[in-house]
């Protein structure tokens, strides 16, 4: 223990327990599968874990904010059918590339707006943001689906799937999107009244009142900027197929909140950090790579999910209450 | 006087507003659609509740214990893979058993974590879901199963048959409705249910073992997701390894639509029979008009907030809510 409060790595390890698993699972796989340890295979495992990513960015806001958004696989379904479907409307089709232009803004703008009106739902009406969300949830697949008349939607034009494609330097364009956008969302997190602001709301909303934060609106762009990432989200993996599926991204919410979750963000709220959401995201990217490498299953990738995300929660319960026993010495 | 009984109208319209909204939109339906009351439809829109309703009854009582259970799920497809893939290899009555032990095993792990260590709930049954999910395909190898004999097997009387003259599903659920309703109404055990959801540092006060209710209400959970499999399962005699995929929210939308709080303590079976069948009329009753099958989503997502949003505003006595 005392080599754990001296040591400052170890303290940051302390503070943030899945980069620990992170670390072992990367060293696992890396002896024992002779293809993991490449860097076409890290290129690979970062684009693959962008889509969660992504959104992840957005949902550590919101329930660090002490709510939740269930809506964004179905947003991700909705965007990704705006942003192919729009760009091959005969409106756009002198604009040559440029076409791509619109299609993009609309389907952030989609995903935007949708996020406001989950946010103004919760703010005005009271009504527990699970169930908000869980209405946008199946409402938004509906919209999908009657936008789309339950069509699957193809790229005509290839610079679009090549854009999912291509790289910066060596690092795909993708995987060069999800580090930057991590970076900007970490510093507004921990580096501005906004971030600040929203541990204060998620933590004692009644002292964050009193403190005079406008906790409505506050709670509304959190959930604008979740829902603009999985519109994000939507757009660059309808870019990485050229093409949109009214069914895309059905359980996505499910694998997002267990990223987050396993990056120690807090169902309560008040806690967290995107660099914990980092890991969550990278721990689930570098299980299901590895996995799937040494020719495991997939199937057994969802068990050893489930299982970790308990564990992690047992684990958490455990040193809650060995710091709390702590305190009281 | 005539303020205080405008008021007192305005309180019930507030209170009931979801079931007179259901009561306008039925008569509304029939007026429309001539085929909507009649018998052979109404039996056909219990019948496609019923699964839902069956599992939804489980579903409640772990919801007035003031926890969630969103494993129900993949559960169902478990349940269902297991007794159809079990029934060729040894005869219904064992598949059937062997299914129920293993989903109550299910029922037990998410009763431990959550009622035994105090785990969050919603967490743990997501952690579960995806669990389950595995599980199913590990099982069943991926490959969808079927039973051979359809028309020979008993088995059929569980999705098929009629018992008394009304379709089997429907008198299951009904039956196993009734029996939780007059638990969680009329007997000790169903008071430590409320209280739990109440408040729960009250009831480990007043003596009661707050973990192990907790946990007898997941075992339920399990133990009614297993007879949805059962009706499932010999209604398709078959399955896909993802039949149940989406099920945990449509069953908590049945019983948010009834009226019960997500934060425990309230509620009651009758509520959730009510929003469940609500949920199966809407959809019917937009079919019937010619509206695609998704419309009905929705309408569920505007029906859902206002339902909540009607309660809530009841009890707060004022329509917005107050924060800045």
């Amino acid at each position: 223990m005392e080599f754990v409060k001296r040591n400052r790595a170890g303290r940051w390890l302390a503070a943030n327990p899945i980069w620990g698993f992170v670390i072992i699972i990367f060293v696992f796989f890396s002896l024992s599968n002779e293809f993991f340890f490449d860097i076409r295979n890290f290129q690979n495992i970062l684009v693959q874990t962008s889509t969660i990513g992504l959104i992840a960015l957005g949902m550590t806001l919101v329930m660090i904010n002490g709510n939740i958004d269930l809506s964004v696989g179905a947003v991700v379904a909705l965007a990704a059918s705006l942003m192919v479907d729009l760009q091959s409307w005969e409106a756009f089709s002198t604009w040559g590339n440029w076409q791509m232009l619109p299609a993009l803004l609309a389907a952030l703008a989609a995903g935007t707006a949708l996020g406001a009106l989950n946010g103004i739902i919760v703010w005005k009406t009271g009504v527990d943001a699970f169930i908000v969300t869980l209405g946008a949830m199946l409402g938004v697949r509906g919209l999908v689906f009657i936008y789309t008349e339950e069509q699957s939607f193809f790229a005509m034009n290839f610079t679009f799937s090549d854009l999912g494609m291509s790289s910066v330097g060596p690092v795909p364009s993708l995987a060069v999107l999800f580090l930057i956008a991590t970076v900007l969302v970490h510093i507004v997190l921990s580096r501005t009244v906004h971030g600040r602001n929203t541990y204060a709301v998620g933590g004692n909303r009644e002292a964050a009142v009193n403190a005079g934060i406008r906790v409505g609106p506050h709670m509304v762009v959190n959930f604008m900027i979740v829902g603009f990432f999985a519109a994000l989200a939507g757009v660059t993996l309808s870019s990485q197929m050229g093409a949109s599926t009214p069914n895309l991204g059905r359980e996505y919410e499910l694998w997002v909140i267990t990223a987050v979750v396993l990056g120690g963000t807090k169902l309560t709220g008040g806690a967290g950090s995107i660099i914990g959401t980092f890991g969550g995201v990278l721990a689930i990217g570098i299980l299901r790579n590895g996995m799937n490498l040494m020719q495991v299953p997939a199937f057994y990738v969802l068990v050893i999910l489930g299982t970790i995300l308990i564990a992690v929660l047992i684990l958490d319960k455990q040193l809650t209450r060995k710091g709390a026993e702590a305190l009281k010495t | 006087m005539a303020g205080t009984r405008l008021n007192r109208i305005g309180g019930i319209l507030a209170r009931q507003g979801i079931l007179i909204a259901f009561g306008i939109f039925l008569v509304g339906f029939a007026l429309v659609s001539e085929s909507f009351s009649s018998a052979q439809n109404i039996t056909s829109v219990l019948r496609q509740s019923a699964i839902i309703g069956v599992i939804a009854v489980g579903v409640t009582i772990v919801v007035i214990s003031g926890n969630l259970d969103l494993s129900v799920g993949s559960m169902l497809s478990f349940a269902t893979v297991m007794v159809v893939d079990l029934h060729d290899k040894l005869g219904p009555a064992p598949a059937m058993g062997v299914m129920m032990v293993a989903v109550l095993c299910l029922g037990c792990v998410n009763g431990f974590l959550v009622g035994m260590l105090r785990l969050n709930s919603l967490i743990v049954t997501l952690g579960m879901l995806s669990a389950i999910q595995g599980l199913t395909l590990i099982y069943s190898g991926g490959q969808n199963v079927d039973i051979a004999d359809q028309e020979g097997t008993w088995f059929a009387l569980f999705g098929r048959g009629d018992i008394a003259g009304i379709a089997a599903p429907i008198v299951i659920f009904a039956v196993l409705a009734v029996i939780a309703q007059v638990i969680m109404s009329s007997t000790a055990y169903g008071r430590r249910v409320y209280a739990v959801g109440g408040s729960p540092t009250a009831s480990v006060f007043s003596g009661i073992r707050r973990g192990r209710v907790v946990f007898s209400t997941y075992v339920l959970s399990s133990f009614c997701v297993g007879i949805a499999g059962i009706i499932l399962g010999s209604r398709v005699m078959g399955s896909q390894n993802n039949v149940g995929q989406g099920y945990e929210l449509l069953v908590l939308a049945g019983v948010i639509l009834g009226g019960t709080s997500l934060l425990g303590g309230s509620g009651t079976i009758l509520k959730t029979v009510i929003g469940v069948l609500m949920l199966g009329f809407i959809q019917n009753g937009l079919l019937l008009l010619g509206f695609a099958y998704y419309v009905q989503w929705i309408v569920t997502w505007v029906v859902i907030i206002l339902a909540v949003w009607l309660d809530i505003a009841a009890k707060r006595g004022r329509l917005l809510s107050q924060i800045a």
